[in-house]
């Protein structure tokens, strides 16, 4: 260990030369391109969004991340954000109903890119056992969701080997919106035909308003 | 629980202040229980709360359930406790369903006033069976959104969901 | 608390705000609090007048995880039926599948044996304790204690081990059957048991000394969200929160079912009934709950765990090989389910948060025709408005860890 301190002190001075430098390069210094490790460093600070439906909810995040035993800390997955504006994924635990699916789709537009979806357990991933009116019959009828755990309710195991693959879901696709990720071009709200057409009548005549409103 | 001959004796005794107003008693299981004349509803509720000697002050539970195909079709429950003598009564009150063409709702006496703890339980029993209580001061849903058409609870309305995709039926529904 | 003024109650109605009466500059504005919030235990949707920090009126609006299980029910025979009434209030798991399997069993005229009885008396009071602890962590987390949902979670977890050892599940379990339990506890249970049941009382102290002289918990809570006795009454609240104010009412020894008459407990009773003698009340009765487990482990008689009437019981596998009865009477009763004879009936026990009854309509086939639960949460949530009027949005944030709502079996 004294070697390898030396070694970097005469590094950072300069003086390592030739074989020697090769030698420290190679094992000291990682080599990586700049998405990998934007991957590496987002998937392993992840915020989760605080969102707790039913049962599941106190398998995880309670359990996983307020339970000495199944730590989420140890995954960089300890800090759950109340506020869907600082939350990097949302775990969906428990059954979607149907009164509560809209507010579910708001709260994911509420979050800022890049942000992911686990659907944890049967019911949110596809209605679970409840075939009826009042439950919706998996969440990915209404957002995209990257991953499913299965289970009723999974175990916290189960969720964080979830989580691990979300992560390496996360490193291996740099930067990507779910748009991208799921070929969902089309259903931006903005103006009628796509990201630069002109805007149809009645948004045309909307901003003609707020012009004269705001006197531009 | 009131035994059989104790609840001969209820009955009796509400014959005499509200005359018509309990159509039938029934001991099954030995759970006593008063079919009631839905229109007096509220008169035998108020007597066997303030009676004395009877002192069922505690409503447990109001709920509905659907008795089709047989009619009169909907029974509202309300299971009174009373609390000294530890002793459990129901109270049925059955509901005949209108007409399709009366586009009409079935209703009863709303029990708010007498017990505060139905005001929930009154709206959850709207929500699902499309009954109206009348002088209910919020009468609407509480567990579906508002506005969702159908009542759900009741036993002509389908269960809803999907069907699940088998190998079989794939290509009709995948 | 605020001087009474005279801002006009806006009950029944949201969405709209008015202005303050009499010429002072206060605004009554109207918030939504949830269904999405970090203090709402659940899905729980809050319209709260405000007058500045006072809450002049509150209307929760439910039914964000409305799941249908009571339709579901309708078209499930007998035994299918437990899973999904489990799932209703997903804390005390156990104590639906009581309430309904002695339903059930009432409806149909069953004896469970004796050591099923003592049986699900044990796995009702880990169940209760499991609650408690879970609502002990959640609230302390609400008023800012945060590092109890560490110690609570942490025993949590220690009986959701029984459970799993006993039935292979962490949450519901489904270990109530029609007739008793569906299987008997392994070998190691009682041992592991009994060092959870030594444990817990010192653990319970430790919370305690976390919380009880801790002076921002006391503040926030003594002395808020009173309701007088005969007004829960009225309202129909049970459970601690009756208890807390003063009322000595626990169905367990009111209305004797499984072993309770056997067993020697403690009902924990409040005196004034604020946010701070329901805390008290609850963690009492994680004491005593304790305790019962630990005299119900003594007092476990041996015998079979589920009654022997193949009518309603599957018949034990060793004996499917051998009896062509047993194998009618599996085949019969997994297919298609017993039948239970027209009638209705609605039994009630005492879950964490008070009365959970369990009404069954039963039509002659082998499906029940009408599964109703009377849940606590969702009578008791008629009081959160009156615990909360008048008090400030704190007092209300810690009335509504206290009342222990689980949205679950409000909104069924």
């Amino acid at each position: 260990m004294r070697e390898r301190q030396l070694r970097a002190r005469d590094l950072l001075r300069g003086d390592l030369e030739g074989e020697e430098l090769e030698r420290h390069v190679e094992q000291r210094v990682v080599m990586t391109n700049f998405e990998k490790m934007l991957g590496w460093a987002r998937a392993n600070s992840m915020f989760p969004l605080t969102f707790g439906l039913a049962c599941c909810a106190i398998e995880a995040p309670i359990a996983l991340v307020g339970s000495p035993r199944y730590d989420m800390a140890r995954f960089g997955a300890e800090v759950l954000r109340a506020s869907p504006r600082q939350a990097d994924f949302i775990i969906l635990s428990g059954r979607v109903s149907i009164k509560m699916a809209p507010i579910v789709r708001r709260l994911y537009d509420q979050m800022l890119e890049p942000k992911w979806a686990i659907s944890m357990g049967a019911c949110s991933s596809s209605g679970g056992m409840f075939a009826n009116y009042a439950v919706v019959q998996g969440a990915d009828k209404f957002m995209p969701i990257d991953l499913h755990i299965p289970g009723c309710p999974p175990r916290p195991e189960a969720v964080m080997y979830g989580f691990n693959k979300l992560q390496r879901k996360i490193m291996g696709n740099p930067d990507q919106g779910w748009r991208q990720r799921y070929n969902a071009s089309g259903t931006e709200e903005w103006a009628r035909g796509g990201l630069r057409s002109t805007p149809g009548p009645e948004a045309a005549a909307a901003y003609e308003r707020a012009r004269g409103l705001i006197g531009a | 629980m009131p035994d059989a001959p104790g609840l001969e004796l209820i009955r009796g005794e509400i014959e005499q202040d509200h005359p018509g107003a309990v159509l039938d008693t029934s001991f099954d299981r030995e759970q006593p229980a008063l079919m009631v004349d839905p229109a007096q509803i509220l008169s035998v509720l108020s007597w066997l709360r303030d009676a004395p000697g009877q002192g069922y002050g505690f409503l447990s539970s109001l709920h509905v359930a659907d008795y089709l195909p047989s009619r009169p079709r909907f029974g509202v429950h309300y299971e009174l406790l009373n609390r000294e003598r530890v002793e459990r009564l129901r109270v049925k009150a059955m509901l005949e369903d209108p007409l399709p063409a009366d586009r009409q709702l079935p209703e009863i006496d709303s029990c708010v006033d007498l017990f505060p703890t139905a005001e929930f339980q009154e709206r959850e029993a709207y929500d699902f069976f499309g009954i109206v209580f009348r002088g209910h001061p919020d009468l609407t849903r509480i567990l579906l959104p508002d506005d969702y058409v159908g009542w759900p609870l009741r036993r002509d309305f389908p269960v809803g969901g999907e069907p699940v995709t088998f190998t079989h039926n794939e290509r009709r529904y995948g | 608390m605020a001087e009474a003024r005279d801002v006009p109650s806006l009950s029944g109605q949201y969405g709209h705000s008015s202005d303050g009466t009499s010429g002072e500059a206060t605004e009554v504005m109207t918030i939504n609090i949830g269904p999405h919030h970090p203090a709402t235990h659940g899905v729980l949707r809050l319209v709260v007048d405000l007058e500045g920090e006072v809450v002049r009126d509150l209307r929760p609006v439910v039914g964000y995880v409305h799941t249908g299980i009571e339709k579901s029910c309708e078209q499930h025979s007998y035994w299918k039926v437990i899973p999904f009434v489990e799932r209703m209030d997903y804390v005390s798991y156990f104590f639906q599948m009581e309430a309904f399997c002695g339903a059930v069993e009432r409806l149909v005229g069953l004896e469970i044996p004796p050591r099923a009885r003592y049986l699900r008396t044990i796995f009702l009071e880990l169940c209760r304790i499991h609650s408690h602890l879970v609502w002990l962590g959640t609230t302390a987390l609400d008023l800012g204690a945060v590092s109890m949902l560490w110690y609570c979670f942490r025993e949590r977890d220690r009986i959701l081990d029984l459970f799993e050892m006993a039935t292979g599940q962490r949450m519901h379990t489904r270990y109530f059957q029609v007739g008793g339990v569906i299987e008997d506890v392994p070998p190691g249970f009682e041992t592991k048991a009994r060092e959870f049941v030594a444990e817990m009382p010192v653990r319970v102290k430790q919370y305690q000394a976390l919380l009880d002289r801790n002076e921002v918990f006391l503040s926030r809570t003594k002395g808020t969200g009173i309701v007088p006795r005969e007004r829960l009454l009225e309202l129909g609240v049970t459970g601690p929160l009756l208890r807390a104010a003063g009322e000595p009412w626990d169905l367990r020894k009111a209305f004797e079912y499984l072993a309770y008459p056997e067993l020697d407990f403690k009902i924990p009773v409040g005196t004034v009934g604020d946010n701070y003698d329901r805390y008290r009340v609850r963690v009492a009765e994680m004491v005593e709950s304790t305790r019962i487990v630990e005299q119900a482990l003594d007092a476990l008689p041996e015998g079979p765990h589920i009654a022997d009437d193949r009518k309603y019981v599957l018949p034990p596998r060793s004996e499917l090989s051998t009896s062509m009865e047993s194998l009618i009477h599996h085949f019969k009763l997994v297919t298609e389910g017993y039948r239970v004879e027209p009638g209705e009936l609605y039994y009630s026990i005492e879950s964490p948060r008070g009365e959970l009854g369990c009404f069954v309509l039963a039509d002659g086939s082998s499906k029940p025709a009408r599964v109703h639960f009377r849940d606590a949460s969702f009578v008791n949530l008629q009081a959160f408005r009156e615990m909360s009027v008048g008090g400030y949005v704190a007092d209300m944030i810690a009335s509504l860890g206290m009342l222990d709502p689980i949205l679950g079996g409000v909104d069924r």
